[in-house]
């Protein structure tokens, strides 16, 4: 289908089906992000289909049918966010969210709520700690908090469809654009927007464009860059899943805006729902004629290409991923030039991350004055965040910026859990963001604002916007390490700093949470973080210091506790703990001793136990097997 | 069939266009044909994109998703971590190794059915000693019942022809 | 702003003029400090990976001074105590995870991390946990790897590549387990490395050396019944005295020689002889190609061994188009092993030649089956100008003061043309300077041949023989010279005469040189070089009298059979990986089998070999023969002027076609 005169055409897709929508009854959605498929989703939506026809309803996944009222619309959309409740299942119009439904829970959704109107009360999601019972997705605090902008779309429509999209308004930003803006238009409205790069630095996204825009050398590109690798993020992976459109849209309006009519979407390996998802709309766009040599109908060209990573992590920085777009190892070169300037194979690039890429056509949409009125000053509109560890509700959310830690932690968070996820009293430890680039926040930092500019002052970073919130039973050195571990072994090995420096750092932290540290360990460990903060070739190695040096500085004691009195304060570390067998919980069943793996467990039957703390290995096995919690210290 | 594996090396490269900038995608493809990266398939890859061979290699052992070794279809990981080896993780490696015909420089079988490896702690300390065989988890294993574990899996596969 | 603010920025405070500098760092240099860096090397691509060249730039914090394009007006700070912590902070990283001893590597005292080291006084590494020992590759006469002692520069990587265009070498694995390394770790003889040695002269550190043949040398010394010979390169005369103190380009001849005789040399001849003798058969080859048409034409060089190895890699469709005459070190070698014995009252198996050159290339080259006779090497051991000063040094001798001493005759005789043989341009010189008169009958007014002379990677000149123009090319760098091979492919090349050397400025310039930082090192040997032949009294081969002598006693006529026998070669492909074949065969393979095998080297892929086998293992799957015929895929059958090369059973086919394959094997399918 080209030489289509798109407007029309388009328009004619978007009406037909926002009829059909409207002519239809009711709509189940059934969340098909990665966490809920891994739960039983797409079970849960077979069974939604065979359920409908067999009670008679008719079934329609893609509206292609002029639908009666008995019709139930039945689509999968992209993760929803809530992921820790899923399956989740929402039920539109009335908007009852059923939570951790089962393929035997369909047959009742069914029968009692599609058929006879009821709402079944054991599937509602019910607050913990008030207890109360959440009848619609807006009665949920985990949503009421947040302000989904960006996510708006991605968790309601079917990411599939491209005539969905276009009903919702979709490509109307690019047209917009394609049909009516000068390239310096459009920069200049993302530069009065603010709109700042969500994948890291925050660099000012207009400015790139216009750096790029006003090179010569041609051709030029535009990259998406998909290779979200942050252990602990997964908002651009939601996002390709959930609105690949949005995604791809957001590219055609920088290639328009910089001169570019090539661009590539750059996936991590590990995503093939989301490689799948951007496949089929690159397909799908192609096909009316959204994509191609004749964009909309008009003589500017614009294609996309698909490129799926193979599994390195400094693929994220924007220079290793050029190069592995080239076929080449993905180490980063050094930065002038910039990518604006000679980027791929020497072009002027620019390069945005998914989530800045998906914000773009809401700001061209409503413009750059109704984004401004979002957000703070400095850090305009919203910014989402993958919430996740020691919290009542994890999962993917999106807040204005300038929100306070507490509001995200504690109302979206739900307060603190334990290790098992029970609720529990008081507050969190830390709170560690930005991954392994980033640092960690305190209860010093309740109340202070999410945004760029703020985080950057306290020497954290938003960075891919992984928030991993920490209970008081955390060690902190362990989570350094842990983090540090991680950029080890993804460390190209490329500049000295990096290579030799994080393996030095993770040897030194090894040393501290194994007893073996001396008082030079804490400031060699400091010394090694500074050169490699300060010399490293890329962004990456200079941040992979961020989580050593920021838990330095708020949990100074704690390391020190480790070194002078060889001692782990949240009694995390094995090889510090002293394990013993509390006398009056322990009844001498016996289990213990038989399950120790190396004998280090005596005692007679009916008679409390004793635990030789040289033989033991700290491997945690008695505990595990003991029913009466008796065993300390492990 | 090794001629069919070839021609559809031989497609990837021409829909790929022969172009070196497309090296990573051609490689994920022929990986998926030979389940590894064959030191001569790479050798041809690399003449094919007129590329030094030694520049494919440093391609292919820099993405953690490309191996060069190939593995059995049964992937036997024997739990190394300190209560395994308490509990004689080695006598078992020993057992399975022997019985395989397999050595610490030779993992895998020469039929491509059975790769034997060591692995750091799985965390399963209480069942120790741990052994996973492809997805699955066995605890307390012992030097017969590893053994037990390939004659099921020989037989399994001779019913299935 | 006036034009002196507008074209200066500042160092320590220092006012710096900014001239035409790529970037920072040669800004800060030109300010006479001498930032370190591993991995900076103007003549290749930027890589920014050691960062010890960083600097404090006001407004921007630390940077590395390579990576930044000087600005008028900058403030630059390069030694503040924070930079210092860093340098020395990455510097321990580096020694952290370097093996310790020292005084056994052979780079000792000519290693930069060791230099560094002491720059900075560095005494104590606090950190101790090098990664897990790495083998070390000795598997070739040439160089030696030992990637325990890499700091991952990447200078031979670039260098292999960029200048070479070989790519050799690359780096492999990712993270703390990099290294560089040939495909699949094997060893540099089994891979398609032409020995040229830049990698180890731009190594930084000990990863990569020359494979020292000093013992060898010194055991035939000390053997009391053989008689030691050695032939010395041009190149060696005007760079040997760098390691004893003298200018780079000084002539040290007469003390080379003399230290060489006090070392128990039993006799010390000149290379420059040889290249006399091969700038005749070379020149006469020339003749003889121009008058048959020009088929064989261009005409390259044949002295550079590392050239001949990358032809054989990499250009095997072209080898008719070499000289077949062996390089100046063999012709002697081969001459030698048949005259010397009887002048010297020894037998051949008791003559050891050893070649002292400026090359690693050429230590490959003595092992080459070509150059054996009755199984043993024309030349018996190389050494390196490096590895001479080495033994120099070690037997105490104070070079300096050595008494002068003159080659021995006849074969350390030599004209000026065999010892420009050292500089990049010499060959063609001497070529033409002999050429001319016989071509034309006269000799050329003017002795220089200064169009040929000069510094660019590639140089061309026309020169003039009575009604004849010879249209020459002087090339150093290897992708230089594959830049004219893919010419001569393509049917563009406009020579007729083509000089290649590896390294550049040609032999002056080899690995086997003296380590040195001077960046004008090259200009100043190739001087001293000049003027060396500016000094003899003959510069015309021709002139040599012991030559004619030569010809006339042992090797008979110019190009003839003889001459043929002793002074020409021959060349052969060589396969990227060696030993390397494709199986498509099925899994069950009887040993029954017909076997097909196709070649898919270089020149028979370009030639449609992969076609042929895509039709054959096509046909062989529709017809079900997979049972009886098993089809392989080989990297070379060395026959690439003749392909596609197809082997069915033990017959082969040359220029083979699907049908021809097909028709074959039908036919003894059906006779079994």
């Amino acid at each position: 289908m080209n030489a289509i005169t798109a407007k029309t055409d388009l328009d004619n897709i978007a009406e037909t089906y926002r009829k059909a929508q409207e002519a239809a009854g009711r709509r189940v959605i059934v969340c098909a992000g990665t966490g809920c498929v891994a739960n039983g989703s797409l079970e849960v939506a077979k069974a939604f289909e065979k359920q409908i026809a067999a009670a008679g309803l008719e079934v329609s996944t893609f509206l292609q049918t002029e639908p009666d009222h008995n019709t139930v619309q039945l689509s999968e959309s992209g993760c929803q966010g809530f992921c820790q409740m899923g399956p989740l299942v929402t039920i539109l119009p009335d908007n009852i969210l059923y939570t951790q439904v089962k393929e035997e829970d369909v047959a009742e959704i069914v029968e009692k709520t599609l058929r006879n109107n009821e709402t079944i009360q054991r599937l509602l999601y019910v607050e913990p700690g008030s207890e109360k019972t959440c009848e619609r997705v807006d009665q949920v605090p985990f949503y009421t908090a947040q302000s989904r902008t960006v996510l708006a779309e991605c968790g309601t429509i079917d990411p599939r469809s491209l005539p969905e999209y276009l009903a919702k308004g979709g490509y109307k930003a690019a047209r917009k654009v394609f049909e009516g803006m000068t390239a310096k238009e459009v920069c200049g409205e993302i530069e009065e927007a603010g709109l700042r790069g969500r994948g890291g630095g925050g660099f000012p996204t207009g400015r790139k464009w216009e750096l790029t825009r006003i090179q010569e050398k041609t051709p030029k590109y535009v990259i998406c860059n998909g290779d979200e690798g942050d252990p602990g993020a997964f908002m651009d992976r939601s996002l390709m899943e959930g609105n690949p459109h949005a995604v791809l849209e957001g590219m055609m309006i920088a290639g328009h805006a910089v001169g570019a009519t090539e661009g590539y979407v750059y996936v991590r390996l590990e995503y093939p729902l989301a490689v799948e998802r951007i496949r089929q709309a690159v397909a799908d766009a192609e096909e009316h004629g959204i994509l191609g040599d004749q964009v909309f109908g008009t003589d500017k060209a614009f294609r996309i290409h698909i490129m799926e990573g193979a599994g390195a992590f400094v693929c994220g920085e924007e220079t290793a991923l050029m190069a592995s777009i080239e076929g080449k190892r993905g180490m980063p070169s050094p930065k002038p030039p910039f990518p604006a300037q000679s980027g791929l194979s020497g072009c002027p690039t620019v390069i945005n991350n998914v989530e800045t890429l998906a914000t773009v056509p809401l700001i061209i949409r409503d413009g750059a004055q109704a984004f401004r009125s979002v957000g703070v000053k400095t850090s305009p509109g919203t910014k989402t965040f993958a919430l996740t560890g020691h919290v009542a509700n994890t999962g993917l959310i999106e807040v204005p910026f300038g929100v306070s830690l507490a509001t995200v932690v504690e109302e979206i968070g739900g307060g603190i859990t334990d290790n098992n996820g029970a609720l529990i009293d008081g507050s969190f430890k830390a709170v560690q963001i930005g991954g392994p680039s980033g640092g960690c926040l305190t209860q010093e930092h309740r109340d202070l604002p999410l945004d760029f500019d703020s985080l950057k002052n306290v020497g954290c970073m938003v960075g891919s916007g992984g928030l991993v919130v920490m209970n008081e039973n955390t060690c902190m050195v362990s989570v350094a390490r842990f983090f540090m571990q991680f950029t080890q072994n993804e460390s190209c090995g490329k500049c000295v700093p990096c290579r030799e420096g994080t393996r030095q750092m993770l040897a030194l932290l090894d040393d501290i949470i194994e007893g073996r540290s001396t008082e030079d360990t804490i400031p060699t460990l400091e010394r090694v973080a500074r050169t490699v903060q300060q010399t490293s070739l890329c962004g990456l190695g200079k941040t992979a210091p961020s989580p050593v040096l920021s838990t330095l500085e708020h949990f100074h004691e704690e390391y020190q506790a480790h070194v002078d009195q060889k001692r782990c304060p949240a009694g995390q570390c094995k090889a510090l703990t002293v394990p013993e067998i509390d006398p009056e919980a322990c009844v001498g069943c016996t289990a213990c001793v038989r399950k120790c793996p190396v004998d280090a467990i005596s005692g007679e039957p009916k008679k409390p136990h004793q635990i030789d703390p040289e033989l033991c290995i700290r491997c945690g096995a008695c505990a595990e097997v003991c029913k009466f919690n008796a065993i300390k210290g492990i | 069939m090794a001629v069919k594996k070839f021609e559809d090396v031989c497609d990837i490269l021409d829909r790929q266009g022969r172009n070196p900038a497309r090296l990573i995608p051609v490689l994920q493809e022929v990986q998926k044909i030979y389940g590894y990266l064959p030191e001569e398939v790479l050798t041809f890859i690399a003449t094919s994109l007129d590329l030094p061979p030694a520049r494919v290699y440093g391609v292919a052992t820099f993405y953690a998703h490309f191996t060069l070794e190939p593995k059995g279809r049964y992937v036997f990981r024997l739990c190394d971590g300190t209560a395994c080896h308490v509990k004689g993780s080695s006598d078992i490696l020993n057992a399975l190794r022997d019985k395989l015909g397999l050595s610490e420089e030779q993992d895998t079988t020469s039929d491509k059915m059975f790769t034997v490896e060591t692995v750091s702690c799985l965390g399963a300390c209480g069942l120790a000693p741990v052994m996973t065989v492809n997805e699955s988890v066995y605890g307390q294993v012992t030097p017969e019942k590893a053994t037990e574990v390939i004659d099921e899996i020989v037989k399994n596969e001779e019913d299935n022809g | 702003m006036n034009k002196e603010i507008e074209n200066t920025l500042f160092v320590n405070g220092q006012t710096v003029e900014i001239a035409d500098e790529p970037n920072l760092l040669e800004v800060i240099r030109k300010a006479n400090i001498d930032l370190p860096t591993f991995c900076y090397h103007s003549e290749l691509s930027l890589y920014g990976a050691c960062r010890l060249c960083i600097v404090e730039l006001e407004g921007k914090g630390v940077v590395a001074s390579c990576s930044v394009q000087p600005e008028p007006g900058m403030e630059v700070r390069t030694h503040t105590a924070a930079l210092r912590e860093m340098r020395r902070t990455t510097l321990e990283l580096l020694l952290a995870n370097h093996p310790q001893a020292c005084t056994t590597c052979a780079k000792n005292t000519q290693c930069k991390l060791q230099d560094l080291a002491q720059r900075f006084g560095i005494e104590d590494v606090v950190f101790n946990r090098p990664v897990k020992e790495r083998p070390i590759d000795d598997s070739n006469p040439a160089l030696v790897r030992d990637p325990n002692k890499c700091v991952l520069c990447g200078d031979c990587v670039r260098f292999c590549a960029e200048v070479q265009n070989v790519g050799a070498i690359d780096f492999a694995n990712r993270g703390a387990q990099v290294t560089v390394t040939p495909a699949y770790n094997k060893g540099l003889g089994d891979v398609a490395c032409v020995f040229c040695g830049q990698c180890a002269a731009v190594c930084p550190t000990g990863a990569i050396t020359p494979n020292s043949a000093e013992q060898d040398v010194m055991a035939a010394i000390d053997d009391p019944e053989t008689t030691v010979v050695a032939q010395l390169a041009p190149a060696l005369r005007v760079a040997l005295g760098e390691e004893f103190g003298y200018d780079p380009g000084t002539s040290v001849t007469w003390q080379m020689v003399a230290a060489l005789k006090r070392l128990g040399f039993d006799k010390v001849y000149d290379t420059s002889f040889a290249a006399d003798l091969t700038v005749i058969e070379e020149a006469g080859e020339f003749i003889e190609r121009m008058d048959e048409g020009g088929e064989r034409l261009p005409q390259f060089t044949s002295c550079c061994p590392a050239w001949i190895k990358t032809a054989e890699h990499f250009s095997p469709d072209l080898l008719p188009h070499l000289s077949s005459c062996r390089s100046p070190q063999q012709m002697f070698g081969s001459l030698a092993r048949r005259t010397l014995p009887e002048q010297l009252n020894t037998t051949p198996e008791k003559l050891v030649v050893v070649s002292i050159m400026p090359c690693t290339a050429k230590k490959y080259e003595a092992t080459r089956e070509e150059f054996h006779q009755n199984g043993k090497p024309d030349v018996d051991h190389v050494l390196t100008t490096r590895e001479l000063a080495g033994i120099i040094r070690g037997a105490g001798l104070r070079f300096q003061d050595l008494e002068p001493e003159s080659f021995d005759l006849p074969l350390g005789f030599k004209s000026g043309a065999g010892v420009i043989f050292g500089n990049s341009g010499g060959v063609s010189e001497a070529v033409v300077r002999y050429a001319h008169e016989k071509v034309t009958g006269e000799r050329s007014p003017e002795v220089d041949v200064h169009a040929v002379r000069g510094e660019e990677g590639v140089r061309e000149a026309q020169i003039s023989m009575g009604d004849r123009t010879v249209r020459m090319a002087v090339v150093h760098g290897l992708a230089n010279a594959q830049r004219l091979t893919e010419q001569v492919r393509q049917g563009t090349c406009p020579y007729d005469f083509i000089e290649v050397m590896a390294c550049p400025g040609g032999c002056i310039g080899g690995a086997g040189q003296p380590v040195s930082f001077d960046e004008n090192i090259r200009q100043k040997r190739k001087a001293g070089l000049y003027a060396v032949d500016k000094g003899l009294q003959v510069h015309h081969p021709q002139d040599n009298p012991y030559v004619a002598a030569s010809y006339r006693d042992a090797i008979g006529e110019i190009g003839g059979e003889e001459a043929h026998d002793m002074l020409h070669t021959t060349y052969k492909t060589r396969q990227r990986i060696a030993g390397q074949e494709l199986s498509l065969a099925n899994s069950e393979a009887t040993g029954q089998q017909l076997e097909v095998d196709v070649c898919l080297g270089t020149s028979c892929f370009l030639k449609g070999s992969q076609d042929l086998l895509q039709a054959l293992a096509k046909y062989i799957n529709t017809n079900e023969l997979g049972e009886h015929v098993e089809v392989k895929a080989s990297f070379c059958h060395q026959k690439c002027g003749r392909g596609p090369v197809v082997k069915i059973g033990d017959k082969t086919f040359e220029h083979a076609d699907f049908d021809t394959v097909r028709g074959t094997i039908d036919e003894v399918m059906q006779n079994s």
